[in-house]
């Protein structure tokens, strides 16, 4: 009966007939229990040789934790390099008036002179007629002075310009509001203080409605800008040192009926003034996309006008281009740095795999004995690379996570673990297991049998 | 007449040594009933350790065929040997061969873990056959830390614990010493009493004469097949 039941099934299934369980013997190393099984005797032969266990790991270590280290901190200082950028305007183009070079040669000496550069009022009235497509202009002037709330005082940037200038240059009101038009026309003494100065000045009382003085003339205040986003770090070049961190802001009017164009800086020996009509003046282009050829055409323009190199232009989606460029040139020589490392580290592990397969030939001559298949030897070395790999890149994860961190507090730079890197790290960790692990894994299987039972 | 358990009919061997051909197996042809105790010997280099390999399924015969438990088994592919070994064959070596990062349970268990079988199950079975070879007070000791007898013993209960049609032992008292070895000696015929079929190289005429038959090989060749009772 059984005989005949047998068969039936034998025909009606021929693919089974040779070994009727051969699909769940197939899928055995899969089975979650097996497997860890597979992972504990995995851990006991790594056990058997701490240090040279511990010593292959430290290779994936280092790969895995500079990759994510390196990535975190390429990843602050970009951030911060485009932060700064955005807040100047994508779509905003820059002049600053610079004192042209010759006569910064002649300041060395000491004597006591007047120089004149820089862009004029006419500039402005020039590019709103002449070029199309530019709304906004923003003119500023930059005087530095002490501002002076009874006995405190704080060196500051006093920035003279034009009721629009928080929302062209991506700065919010936290507390009050910006001076209004009106303010501007009659020149009122009214300021604006940035975050930082009014922690000086007002480390207790709201200042809203307070006055400072700066010189003989008194201020109210009518605002105070929210915090900056950006840190302030020494490296940051020329586009964020404009933003220094103490500033107050006039109306345009008030600034040139106050301080007239002349600045007379005192200096040991000498007396310097220069003559300077706009430090600095923000284009608001319409057009994002036209924002390169403006910028062609304001230089062109200016070059007819002035004598000399006195200005400068900054166009910000530029620098943020390039900044994004540098970004990805960057983040290839990581990527490189990464590979090598991980490779090395894997080339470590296939050392250590091979020394491991000669040196238990025995117990592979064994486990053929007692019945294990080439796969199931396989799998067993396979494990036992992955196992290292994957510690590995289990600790280098967690140093990695942790070194910048420390970046910050210490050296005080921006640092961003992005979600993806240690994911990244961590699977290409994995993946060099498997990958340098396979061939040892398979020499192991491939033994014979007698040989590895013969073997001392 | 009982059950014929492994057949070998006109097995023969050759190596390839190089460019010299060498025959270690020119033909060997016999029966082993189920249940019986079987003593091969034979001077070095008379291939017995070739026959026992065959015999092991670790080796596969160039000519001939070789039928265990009525299954031929001469040209199985690597895979299909292993299953035959992990399931029908124990293995008991001159030097233990037990695995030394393991303990005394889990090398009893190793066979049964190739065989897919549950843990608990087989932790259960490896204590069971800890046990019967008088090891239940060493559960949990390496290798290391046991006697040459003891680590016999271990390597006894790990070749019967997936209940195999034949056990094969190739100089099983050959490194221990002769206290020991009548020990092991009493655990083989202990088995072979209690029916277990169990084929056994050796050197020693005193080891050979104990089981029930002795196969000597010369030259592989069969010189002689006596009875020993």
């Amino acid at each position: 009966m059984e005989l005949e039941v047998k068969r039936e099934i034998d025909t009606t299934k021929p693919e089974f007939k040779a070994n009727p369980d051969s699909l769940s013997v197939l899928l055995r190393p899969l089975m979650p229990e097996h497997l860890l099984r597979i992972f504990k005797l995995a851990l006991k032969s790594l056990w058997m040789h701490k240090l040279r266990s511990f010593l292959t790991v430290l290779g994936i270590v280092f790969g895995v934790c500079s990759v994510i280290a390196m990535l975190a901190i390429g990843e602050g200082a970009s951030y911060e390099a485009q932060q700064q950028i955005k807040d100047l305007g994508s779509q905003n183009i820059i002049l600053e008036s610079v004192k042209p070079p010759e006569e910064q040669k002649i300041s060395g000496a000491a004597q006591s002179f007047s120089i004149e550069y820089g862009l004029k009022y006419n500039d402005i009235k020039r590019i709103r007629a002449t070029i199309p497509g530019v709304t906004i202009v923003v003119p500023g002037r930059i005087i530095r002075d002490y501002i002076w709330n009874a006995t405190r005082r704080v060196d500051a940037e006093i920035i003279g310009t034009v009721p629009w200038y928080p929302e062209m240059r991506n700065q919010r009101v936290g507390m009050g509001r910006f001076f209004s038009e009106i303010e501007m026309e009659y020149g009122a003494n009214v300021c604006v203080l940035g975050y930082e100065t009014a922690q000086r000045l007002f480390p207790i009382n709201n200042p809203i409605g307070r006055e400072v003085r700066v010189g003989g003339t008194y201020y109210r205040v009518v605002g105070v800008l929210e915090p900056q986003k950006i840190l302030k770090s020494p490296s940051a070049a020329d586009t964020a040192s404009k933003a220094a961190i103490y500033r107050m802001f006039i109306p345009l009017s008030t600034a040139r009926a106050r301080f007239g164009e002349t600045v007379v800086k005192r200096r040991t020996g000498s007396i310097e003034a220069e003559k300077v009509e706009l430090h600095e003046v923000t284009v608001k282009v319409d057009d994002p996309k036209r924002v390169v050829s403006v910028a062609q055409a304001i230089n062109a323009l200016l070059k007819r006008n002035h004598k000399k190199e006195d200005y400068k232009i900054i166009v910000p989606i530029e620098l943020l281009r390039r900044a994004e460029e540098t970004k990805r040139i960057f983040n290839i020589v990581l990527g490189s740095i990464a590979a090598i490392s991980l490779l090395v580290g894997g080339i470590g592990i296939m050392n250590i795999m091979l020394a491991t397969v000669t040196e238990r030939t025995r117990e592979i001559g064994i486990r053929r004995a007692l019945g294990a298949k080439r796969r199931d030897i396989i799998t067993q070395f396979l494990v036992e690379s992955i196992l290292l790999s994957g510690t590995g890149g289990l600790i280098g994860v967690l140093l990695g996570v942790i070194i910048p961190f420390f970046v910050t507090t210490f050296a005080n730079m921006k640092t961003i673990v992005t979600f993806w890197s240690p994911l990244l790290a961590f699977s290409i960790s994995a993946i060099v297991g498997v990958v340098f692990g396979l061939y040892p894994a398979i020499r192991a299987a491939q033994m014979d049998p007698v040989e590895a039972l013969r073997h001392e | 007449m009982a059950k014929i358990i492994a057949k070998l009919e006109n097995v023969k061997k050759t190596y390839l040594m190089g460019v010299v051909t060498v025959h270690a197996l020119r033909g060997i042809s016999f029966e082993i009933p189920e249940g019986e105790y079987i003593s091969i010997m034979g001077p070095s280099g008379c291939g017995k350790s070739t026959l026992l390999n065959i015999l092991g399924c670790l080796d596969r015969p160039t000519e001939g065929h070789y039928y265990l438990g009525g299954v031929d088994v001469s040209q199985m592919d690597d895979d299909e040997l292993s299953e035959v070994r992990g399931k029908r064959l124990g293995f008991i070596f001159q030097s233990y061969n037990l695995i030394q990062q393991l303990t005394v349970v889990e090398n009893i268990e190793v066979p049964l873990f190739y065989q897919g079988v549950p843990p608990d199950i087989s932790r259960q079975k490896a204590i069971e056959m800890a046990e019967r070879v008088g090891l239940g007070h060493r559960l949990y000791h390496k290798p290391f830390e046991l006697s040459g007898g003891q680590q016999q013993r271990v390597a006894i209960a790990r070749a019967l614990v997936n209940d195999p049609l034949v056990l094969l032992a190739d100089e099983p008292t050959g490194n221990l010493d002769s206290k020991a070895g009548v020990e092991i000696l009493q655990i083989f015929d202990e088995l072979h009493k209690q029916g277990k079929t169990i084929i056994m190289v050796t050197h020693d005429e005193n080891v050979a004469r104990r089981a029930e038959r002795t196969v000597r090989l010369r030259d592989g060749l069969i010189e002689s097949d006596v009875r020993n009772r």
